[in-house]
């Protein structure tokens, strides 16, 4: 039993079903982003003055994933055109960029994370609040060890845009510790929606490397047979991932540059 | 044999071309939409008597609190232990009950019925399409569906119990329960969201891409039109609930405070939390879902109550083109009613006053709909059948539902309305007696067509008129306890805001306000009875049921009866075309009284001189 449409465009309507079908799921996602989005305006609107943050993200590294989603978006576009134009080692070559591209921003998104795991917040008994990046092999049972630098009110954490004083190593003696805690989710709502939009986008990146990925390697013996499908599967896969590059367009500047 | 009819009479033709496979391939993992459509069915159908079993027990608390549950109290502290220990509803075990028979009726009994039964078996038939475009992305959607089901259930097994806050789940008392009830809940639910997306997305595929030749889109069913509709809302609202849902999994699993306000106390302490989050936050998405849903309860009962009727009255559905844009509006409008739930939080008076125009300019479509359906009784030759009494019956029905919705459409009258047994037996008039009427008149409708038999006729009869008595007889009260001050959610029925507990005491509620949840009680075993032939009749007619001697037993001009009974792999037998829209009812020259879409003009005109 053959389903029509599954290959070649119905006339009236311009499209195959698999088009439509990932049109569809991408309005879908659209929702879902934007019911994120509205998260943030709404929690950003209603946070109290002086508790939400800026500049806490790296720009450089940012604006270095930008670009390399941008540069993924590029060759995803080429390895469809070569399918188009029947070159199927353009193909093999420009989608393997797009595979390249994509796992080197999970790597920088993943060191980001990281960065921020390692980043600690400690509230001391004399009211001090030691902040910066644990040092884990000077870290014992005695002392935590942390690079950077005490501040007497919590709030004049909250700017990392302005130029504060150098980092040092501090030393404290865990029996000075009130509360610690890393810039994990739970540590305000920011970190809290910065980890679930970009949670999310990055799955989203990770889902189209895999589809990306069968496309490349064991998918494409699909183009022996018929290469008018397999163009089609590329390009369904490269609209889901120019929908992954949007999304981050809008995730750039509303968390690392405001 | 009418004249008009063009197919064969070939009942055992299935069984020859069933697509190879051992039963495996054939009825659990099939791709083919009309087993994955019964799938649905029967289990929605299963979950939708669960759901009334849950209520049925919380009946019985409300009506007698603190007394053992008879008959099944102790089969209740067997599975559940200590909630429901000497076999008493304790008040945890009726909150978990109470939320789980509104998730359990929504999102897994309904929808799964109207959408995923209904539109699987239907829509591919109805429009001439040989599958679902996408048939094992809609075997993946039921085995998503089936997987949430699997979730929601073991969630009342595990220690503490099932999720207690109510199917809307607000936080922050959903997140600070300190159980895991509300974890699985919601990793349930992120599984039926993704199940209905999938499911969406293939309807209007097949809708948009797989219509036959002929088959604009002003010929197209009602039915399909209200199923396009319905996917869409499942396909924009759903995912704002998913984004909730994450939202809220982290606030449970990862310590988040999105729905968590800074200095939030918990059992008399502080909670160690960082705070700054909304709880209104997740009552607009939440509602952003909700209130489109409860159109995807309705729009698919709507499709198949015009069937029915324009079936049985035998002449065209009065005002099709109105009803198709009025469903289109509606469609669009329900996206900006959402915060009419949400009047009494606090929100402000600006956004209710928004809120309320949107609400009252909803009514106008669903008037209209409901409104085309009334005119079209109007002439016509009514044939009384079972599937036609419950299409009748919803009528009234889901008129009385739609307007004891008004009040609450406006924040004066919400104010002492809100959260109130009125509100229950409202949206109770549109789904129960409404929505389920529409689904058990499909059921008898187009059992013929899956199985070649009838359901047995007075039982259908029997069930009919013992449901219709006793639908009311449940959900009429309500309004009177509403209209008290009986509140939703109170575990011993409203016994300590009582004059028999506080006699004497201004505003309390009457002997007689009371007095009427036994009253519910006994109607609502009443109705659970009536089901009884209901289900016997289902099982008994499948193979003993009276066969049908044409594919086309209603004498219906849509083209899911141009198949042969039941409908093979791939439905027909030749591709279908169509010629004219549904409704090609009324009397002819050759002496019938339909002409079915796919009967060409050049075939007609033989006919005409043939008679």
């Amino acid at each position: 039993m053959e389903i029509a449409y599954t290959v070649q465009p119905r006339p009236d309507t311009g499209v195959y079903n698999a088009k439509l079908g990932m049109w569809l799921f991408l309005a879908s996602e659209v929702m879902l982003f934007g019911g994120l989005f509205s998260a943030y305006v709404f929690l950003r609107m209603g946070a109290p003055p002086d508790t939400w943050p800026h500049g806490w993200l790296s720009v450089p590294l940012g604006t270095l994933n930008t670009l390399l989603l941008a540069a993924s978006a590029v060759t995803t576009l080429l390895a469809w055109a070569a399918c188009k134009a029947r070159r199927f080692d353009r193909f093999k070559l420009h989608l393997g960029l797009t595979l390249i591209l994509g796992t080197i921003f999970l790597g920088i998104k993943g060191y980001e994370y990281r960065d921020k795991w390692l980043h600690y917040e400690v509230q001391l008994k004399d009211g001090r609040i030691a902040d910066g990046h644990l040092v884990r092999a000077r870290t014992t049972a005695e002392t935590v060890v942390l690079h950077g630098r005490y501040v007497a009110d919590r709030r004049e954490l909250l700017d990392g845009r302005r130029k504060h004083g150098p980092h040092e190593e501090l030393v404290i003696p865990r029996d000075q510790i009130v509360r610690m805690q890393n810039y994990a989710p739970r540590h305000n709502t920011f970190m809290a929606i910065y980890f679930a939009l970009t949670g999310l986008h990055g799955l989203h990146v990770l889902g189209g490397l895999v589809v990306f990925a069968y496309l490349w390697g064991p998918g494409s013996r699909l183009w022996h047979v018929d290469p008018e499908h397999f163009t089609n599967r590329v390009e369904v896969a490269g609209l889901f991932w120019h929908f992954v590059d949007l999304v981050w367009i809008f995730l750039f500047p509303v968390l690392y540059l405001t | 044999m009418q004249a008009t009819s063009t197919v064969l009479p070939h009942l055992k033709h299935a069984e020859h071309s069933e697509a190879p496979g051992g039963f495996w391939r054939t009825y659990v993992f099939s791709t083919d939409h009309k087993v994955i459509g019964i799938q649905y069915g029967l289990t929605a159908l299963c979950f939708l008597l669960l759901g009334f079993f849950l209520i049925l027990t919380m009946r019985w608390q409300i009506a007698h609190p603190g007394e053992p549950v008879p008959v099944v109290g102790w089969f209740l502290e067997k599975v559940l232990g200590s909630p429901a220990s000497k076999g008493v509803m304790s008040p945890d075990l009726y909150n978990m009950f109470g939320a789980m028979h509104g998730t359990i009726m929504v999102f897994l009994a309904i929808v799964p019925l109207a959408v995923g039964a209904f539109g699987n078996y239907l829509i591919p038939l109805m429009i001439g399409a040989n599958d679902m475009a996408f048939p094992r992305l809609n075997m993946m959607s039921y085995q998503l569906y089936f997987l949430g089901g699997v979730v929601m259930l073991a969630s009342f097994l595990i220690p503490g119990g099932a999720a207690q806050a109510g199917w809307t789940s607000y936080s922050p008392l959903a997140t600070v329960i300190p159980t895991d009830g509300q974890t699985f809940w919601l990793i349930g639910m992120i599984l039926l969201i993704t199940s209905s997306l999938l499911g969406s997305v293939n309807i209007i595929t097949t809708i948009v891409q797989l219509r036959a030749p002929g088959m604009t889109w002003m010929r197209l069913p009602f039915f399909v039109w209200a199923q396009l509709v319905a996917s869409f809302l499942l396909l924009l609202a759903f995912p704002p609930l998913e984004a909730a849902g994450i939202l809220q999994l982290m606030d449970k699993v990862a310590g988040t405070s999105f729905f968590l306000p800074t200095g939030l106390a918990v059992g008399g302490a502080t909670a160690n939390i960082s705070g700054g989050g909304s709880p209104l936050l997740w009552q607009h998405l939440f509602w952003f879902l909700a209130h489109p849903e409860v159109y995807v309860l309705i729009l698919p009962a709507l499709g198949i109550v015009a069937e029915i009727l324009s079936n049985n009255i035998r002449k065209p559905l009065w005002g099709y083109r109105t009803m198709v844009y009025a469903v289109l509006t509606l469609g669009f409008l329900s996206f900006l009613v959402w915060a009419h739930h949400m009047y009494l939080t606090g929100m402000g008076t600006r956004i209710s006053t928004f809120f309320q125009t949107t609400t009252i300019i909803i009514s106008i479509p669903s008037v209209i709909l409901l409104t085309c359906l009334l005119i079209s009784l109007w002439g016509g030759s009514i044939r009384i059948n079972t599937p036609m009494l419950f299409a009748l019956a919803f009528l009234p029905m889901f008129g009385i539902g739609g307007l004891t919705g008004l009040p609450l459409g406006f924040a004066a009258s919400d104010i002492q309305l809100h959260d109130t047994y009125y509100v229950i037996g409202h949206f109770h008039y549109v789904v129960a007696p409404g929505t389920i009427f529409a689904l058990f008149a499909g059921i008898y409708y187009w059992f013929p067509k899956l199985t070649g038999r009838r359901m047995n006729e007075f039982w259908g009869r029997v069930h009919f008129w013992c449901s219709l008595l006793f639908m009311n007889a449940v959900f009429m009260p309500m309004f009177a306890q509403g209209f008290a001050g009986m509140l939703r959610r109170m575990s011993d029925g409203g016994l300590s805001y009582s004059t028999r507990v506080a006699p004497g005491v201004e505003g309390t509620l009457s002997d007689f306000i009371l007095g009427l949840n036994n009253y519910i009680l006994w109607a609502a075993v009443g109705l659970g009875l009536a089901q009884i032939p209901f289900i016997v009749n289902l099982f008994r007619s499948i193979w003993r049921g009276e066969p049908v001697r044409d594919d086309n037993p209603w004498q219906s001009t849509t083209l899911e009866w141009q198949t042969p009974t039941p409908p093979p792999h791939g439905n027909f037998l030749r591709p279908p075309s169509v010629h004219r829209w549904a409704y090609a009812y009324g009397p002819r020259a050759d002496g019938t009284d339909y002409l079915p879409q796919s009967v060409p003009e050049s075939a007609l005109s033989g006919q005409a001189t043939r008679s």
